[in-house]
């Protein structure tokens, strides 16, 4: 039987099942009873607030690594701030399963593009999306971009277009999205607040 | 909230009716167990369901939903015919003194100045009546009839409490059982809170129900208190935020408004919002209106915004009528707009009517989606089985869908339910190609910029002028934005009592919006957040959690809006002469000595004003004084009046039984096609509610496996004495059907939605939540909003989720 | 290697007595079904940190979900809806899991040496790498708590976890509870705080509230206030009178000797083929990460 290095390890893994090999007189050896090695004891920790409801619960994110150059930084555990005056560690189980969220199949990961009528995705790059996406709405703005109304008042106003804002956004991401939007003239927008 | 979160831990007696706390905000409900377990307080609910919360309550009362008005307008009549109410705080902080005009009436389920044809009132002759000086006339006695306390009296003198049990179904005792212990809160030294939400807001009359828990609040004298006050717990992590920041149709940052068409005026703009004082010695607060608006204008425009120009004033656009959410859809529907962008909003899921909101999607021709999951709005087109049933080939929508990033890859600020800004940090990169909301934004706008610099266009002016000072343009760095909100000053902002003393130089931040000028020498994006970044730094990253009061009022966790003020309106927490109504819980009280209000919190009050002054609490009203009559602010009237839900198992209002027009609200607005969409009882016989699960958050956490494991597969709740007639068991599949399609799920079938009595005719209850749909990694489901009415509140637009009639039958 | 590790009270099928010498705090955790609102978060913190991960299941007309406890699902809430008197309904919502007996029957009852350890500070613990999936655990337990996983032939349930508790911590579940209905500490502090949270109970109208700490399997480091003491089959049937099996101390006494013999054969030949096989899923589990 030839054991490769791979096997070796198995080996030593599998030593502690030899144990209870031992206790019936098979091997010398003492059992161990170890636990679970605890995981977060050097992984990087990064504070958050939790995106779901408006308690604004703190956050302990646990990624891989310590944010040396090589490691790819991936987030394998979340739990609750306990310094945090609100929740105090807690979180209820949407919050407790916040990496589930983060790591979920269903998070897109590139831009895309479906044509009309078509039936399926195609996949397109961040440059065509924007290009294509600005020539579409400054066209429509253009076209019908109402600068005075039938009595003559200016009201400087674009109907034709919408915008529905998160309300899971941050105030940086609103205040932004808000400037553009009405720069533009646009008046119907709204955000989860009106529903 | 005028409270926040920890402060429930102060009080007496929580009151939850209009949302299901314990559910829907556990991490939040603690501080109920909190108070309970350490205050001895107790914990009363009243709602449709034996939910979650009421299953720690003390006492649980059911309610027929969209009954809620009726149930409060009876408490308020209780509190007056027993003569509970706190009466110091009645007759100095509130506007019960007030007279009313002569004009003003309410008669047959209807108040002066209805027009049916336009289904809205002529609001003039809802005012109080103003004397020679200028002021409002007041009767300190309460006696006058035509007082504001008088007439509360005789309007809620109707809600007996043998009507609010034919109205809601809640049997009397359990009324008057609950009337009793709210009652107990009127002593000075007792407070209650309210925790509400969307089982208030979403009712074609949910702002009105909402002032009537409002109403109650100040007879017992709760608001301003520590552990009182009227909590809206907000229903996702940034809708306080997004609310602040005026990402609404109708609103500019920090609560300004924009300007309609017959605002062609700057200074009449300007002066119509900054009311004066409506009695002598007070402060109204929105006199400050031009500072707030010419920063916000300098913020976005900068040098292009000058006093020569009105600050860019016709540069805003200005509104004939609501644009709304279902305003918008609408127009959709009937070919009107051509665009929709949805960044993190899943409105196929989200909107009522899913019917009407799929197909007012098909005539839009381009669609842009920026969201980090792939939802359901998202694949509107495409055929997801009996759960979407469309032919994508069919609709010929474009559809571009961006990959955005979640809050774990970011960094920024959140604004919690509490009002607390509290900053976060980027822990990890977003996978694939994602980038930030920030980002697409730029990219997005900075690419029409450039078209509009190349081609020219249609009034330009806005796009090439708005402020965009990014070290990288394409990626508007989260701080940059922050510390733009916050405010800077432009010139050297000096001390308007000596000029020679300067406040904050040039180019510095902001400490607050009192250093806001409205000569163009200062800016800031959203007036109420000023001093969230000032030179010490980002306020909002703070993470100091000491209570040196003991009253759970961190003021250096974070920052709360406006001004670090943790409890609004506390001045209201002291009597007249500045003495907290409860030595045991003081908030803030006078100090005469050091000549300023002092304590646990920021004074929400000119902080030198001694008492003596006589000006009272609240400052944000020109009467200085809460508004038990709301004057011409309401759609529906000055009193909130019950009405009933646009699909209702009653013939008639039972309030007004003769008057067909008062039936449902007589001032909410409901499209023409929209009518023949409302379900009759003779057909959908039930009553249905639409809420959420402790287990999942919106359409969102199903893309989650861990709550799809929690809680994997669409059901529906029947109480048994339905199901029992129905020949329904727990675990069948039932179908439940409106007037606008239907769902298939399996019944739970349960004691806890029981049947009630209403107007003499047993009335049974199915309860939906919401969260299934045709993506994700639970089961599939029907989006329950197929079922749901197109129709919303008179004032705010928002759907009527939680009440309409369904048929069910086993599938 | 944690400290805890090595104080051992007692461990399966094993003679050699453990060392004594040092005396660590006993802990407990403390469920106030009281304070419980049935939110699950403790089940979805239990799965999170033992990264287990259940099958996405179906409703089957309640709230109960995962139905059952199962490998994957070491602890679930049981909902019942119980009409206390008239007119007076109580949904009580109890979080079931292993209790952490002082008197562990399914530790009696492991005939696989070490597989089942029970430390001085009370945590019973399955360390499954000692296990043979016999499945004797979950005829000893009086709960019926431990659940054989379809995947690994093993048997699994909560380790109160000894991962954390090993490092001061105190178990996710606890940590996560949003209102307080679960606490951790010492034993001691936790009756006290029992006691306290009795008192309120009793002060609400609830004359028979109580602490659920059954003498039958020498007390228990998961314990229960319900506010109905007297009558804890209630709660989604919460034995009265727990004890261990009859059956357990037959096993112990004849049927041992003869069945160690035999299970030992099996094993010493499973650790050949896992040496040169190895288990498949490993590999599938690598590919999918």
């Amino acid at each position: 039987m030839q054991v490769t290095r791979r096997q070796f390890f198995r080996i030593c893994a599998a030593g502690v099942g030899s144990s209870s090999l031992a206790a019936l007189g098979f091997a010398p050896g003492e059992a161990l009873a170890e636990v679970r090695t605890f995981k977060l004891a050097q992984a990087t920790e990064t504070r958050n607030t939790c995106p779901y409801c408006s308690v604004g619960c703190g956050l302990l994110m646990y990624s891989l690594g310590d944010k040396s150059k090589n490691t790819e930084t991936a987030i394998f555990h979340i739990e609750g701030d306990p310094d945090h005056p609100v929740n105090r560690g807690t979180l209820c189980p949407k919050g407790a399963a916040l990496v589930d969220f983060v790591r979920s199949p269903n998070r897109l990961k590139h831009p895309e593009y479906r044509a009309p009528g078509s039936k399926e995705w195609k996949r397109i790059s961040w440059d065509d999306a924007f290009d294509r996406i600005a020539r579409l709405l400054k066209d429509d703005r253009d076209k019908n971009f109402i600068a005075t109304n039938d009595k003559g008042e200016t009201v400087n106003r674009w109907l034709t277009t919408g915008v529905l804002a998160a309300s899971a956004a941050s105030n940086e991401t609103g205040y932004v999205t808000h400037k553009v939007v009405r720069s533009m003239g646009i008046l119907g927008f709204d955000n989860q607040a009106r529903v | 909230m005028t409270n926040h979160w920890v402060d429930i831990k102060n009080t007496d007696l929580v009151l939850i009716m209009g949302g299901n706390a314990a559910e829907a905000h556990p991490c939040g409900f603690k501080w109920v167990t909190e108070a309970k377990a350490h205050r001895k307080a107790r914990l009363v609910v009243v709602d449709p369901r034996f939910t979650r919360s009421a299953a720690v309550s003390d006492y649980y009362a059911p309610i027929r939903a969209g009954s809620d008005i009726a149930f409060l307008g009876g408490v308020i009549n209780y509190l007056l015919t027993h003569d509970k109410i706190h009466h110091e705080y009645v007759k100095n902080y509130t506007d019960s003194s007030f007279l009313v005009k002569d004009e003003f009436s309410f008669e047959n389920g209807l108040f002066s100045g209805y027009d049916p044809e336009k289904r809205s009132y002529d609001r003039s002759s809802w005012g109080y009546q103003i004397g020679e000086d200028g002021y409002a006339r007041v009767d300190p006695t309460l006696q006058h009839p035509r007082c504001v306390f008088q007439l509360m009296k005789a309007h809620y003198s109707r809600y007996t409490p043998e009507m609010v049990s034919t109205v809601c179904g809640t049997p009397q005792a359990a009324f008057l059982k609950v009337c009793e212990t709210i009652a107990e809160t009127s002593a000075a030294d007792k407070t209650m809170t309210i925790m509400y939400a969307l089982g208030w807001t979403q009712h074609s009359v949910g702002s009105q129900m909402i002032r009537t828990g409002a109403m109650v609040q100040l007879l017992l004298g709760n608001i301003g208190a520590p552990g009182g006050g009227m909590n809206a717990l907000r229903g996702h992590s940034n809708i306080q935020g997004l609310t602040d920041l005026g990402l609404l149709s109708d609103l500019l940052p920090g609560y300004l408004t924009l300007p309609r068409d017959a605002e062609q005026n700057f200074g009449a703009y300007i002066d119509k919002r900054a009311s004066k004082p409506l009695r002598p010695g007070q402060l109204s607060y929105w006199q400050n209106y031009n500072k707030f608006h010419v920063s916000l204008m300098k913020a976005w425009f900068g040098d292009a915004a000058s006093a020569e120009n009105n600050w860019c004033y016709d540069w805003l656009p200005k509104m004939d009528k609501g644009y709304d959410l279902l305003q918008v859809f609408e127009d959709m529907g009937q070919g009107k707009v051509n665009g929709y962008v949805c960044q993190g909003f899943n409105p196929l899921g989200s909107a009522p009517c899913k019917v009407k909101v799929s197909n007012s999607l098909s005539k839009l021709k381009f669609l842009v989606i920026v969201d980090p999951l792939a939802t359901e709005t998202s694949e509107f087109w495409q055929n997801h089985g009996e759960y979407n049933d469309v032919d994508p080939t069919k609709i010929q929508t474009e559809v571009f869908r961006l990959p955005s990033t979640c809050f774990a890859e970011e960094d920024g600020s959140l604004i919690n339910s509490g009002r607390w800004m509290q900053w976060h940090w980027k822990g990890a990169e977003p996978p694939g190609d994602a980038k930030g909301d920030q980002e697409i934004m730029a990219g997005i706008f900075l690419r029409i910029r450039a078209l509009y610099q190349k081609e020219g266009g249609a009034f330009p002016d806005p796009i090439l002028n708005l402020t965009w000072k990014h070290k990288v343009p394409s990626s508007p760095a989260p701080e940059e934005l922050a510390r733009e909100f916050s405010g800077k000053a432009l010139k050297d902002v000096t001390d308007p009592k000596d000029p020679t003393r300067v406040l904050v130089k040039a180019g510095e931040q902001l400490n607050g919006f009192g250093e806001l000028r409205d000569d163009g020498s200062t800016s800031c994006g959203c007036w109420i957040f000023s001093g969230a970044w000032s030179e010490k730094g980002n306020l909002m990253a703070r993470r100091d959690n000491a209570d040196p009061f003991g009253i759970g009022q961190t003021l250096n966790w974070a920052f709360a809006w406006p001004a670090n003020r943790r409890i609004l309106y506390n001045r209201a927490s002291c009597d007249p002469s500045g003495k907290p109504y409860d030595p045991a819980r003081k908030l803030i009280a006078w100090d005469a000595g050091a000549g300023k209000w002092t304590g646990a919190d920021v004074p929400d009050f000119v902080a030198d004003s001694a008492p003596e002054n006589g000006m009272n609490p609240f400052i944000m009203n020109p009467e200085g004084v809460a508004r038990f009559f709301a004057v011409d602010k309401m759609a529906e009237g000055p009193f909130p009046e019950h009405y009933e839900p646009f699909e209702t198992p009653l013939a008639a209002n039972p309030l007004s039984p003769g008057n067909p027009m008062v039936r449902s609200s007589p001032a909410a607005r409901v499209f023409k096609d929209d009518w023949a969409t409302f379900g009759k009882a003779d057909k959908f016989p039930f009553v249905a509610t639409t809420y959420r699960l402790t287990e999942h958050f919106h359409f969102w956490t199903k893309h989650a496996r861990l709550n799809a494991i929690t809680q994997p597969e669409q059901f529906v709740e029947i109480g048994e004495e339905l199901a029992k007639a129905k020949g329904i068991k727990a675990g069948d599949h039932v179908r439940v059907k409106s007037n606008r399609g239907h769902i298939v799920a399996v019944a739970v079938v349960t004691k806890r939605i029981m049947s009630l009595n209403v107007n003499g005719k047993r009335t049974h209850t199915v309860g939906i939540p919401l969260h299934w749909g045709f993506m994700g990694l639970a089961k599939n489901g029907y989006l329950t909003n197929t079922l749901t009415p197109f129709v919303g509140d008179g004032n705010t637009q928002t759907p009527e989720f939680k009440a309409f009639l369904v048929d069910v039958e086993k599938v | 290697m944690a400290l805890q590790s090595l104080d051992i009270k007692a461990r399966s099928a094993t003679t050699t007595p453990p060392p004594r010498a040092r005396d660590p705090i006993h802990v407990a955790k403390l469920i106030d079904i009281s304070k419980c609102i049935g939110c699950k978060a403790c089940q979805v913190a239990c799965m999170e940190w033992n990264d287990l991960r259940d099958e996405v299941g179906t409703n089957a007309g309640t709230y109960d979900n995962p139905r059952d406890l199962t490998a994957q699902s070491w602890t679930v809430m049981r909902f019942s809806e119980v009409e206390v008197e008239q007119g007076r309904l109580e949904w009580l919502i109890r979080k079931d899991g292993c209790m952490h007996c002082e008197d562990p029957g399914c530790l009696k009852a492991c005939p696989a040496p070490g597989a089942i350890v029970q430390s001085v500070n009370g945590i019973v613990d399955f360390h499954q790498e000692h296990c043979i999936g016999c499945g004797y655990c979950i005829t000893g337990c009086p709960f019926d708590i431990p659940r054989l996983s379809k995947k690994d032939s093993k048997v699994y349930k909560c380790t109160l976890c000894s991962d954390r508790v090993a490092v001061g911590m105190e178990p996710a579940c606890i940590k996560t509870c949003p209102t307080g209905a679960l606490v951790f500490g010492t034993k001691g502090d936790m009756i006290r705080h029992a006691e306290g949270r009795i008192a309120d109970l009793k002060e609400r109208g609830y004359a028979n509230a109580a602490l659920y700490n059954p003498e039958g399997v020498g007390g228990t480091h998961v314990m229960y206030v319900l506010q109905h003491g007297d009558k804890p089959e209630l709660y989604a049937n919460l034995p009265k009178d727990p004890h261990i099996s009859p059956l357990v101390s037959l096993w112990k006494g004849i049927a041992k000797p003869l069945m160690s013999l035999g299970i030992g054969l099996a094993v010493f030949a499973g650790f050949f083929h896992f040496v040169t096989a190895g288990p498949k899923e490993v590999e599938e589990e690598e590919k999918a990460d």
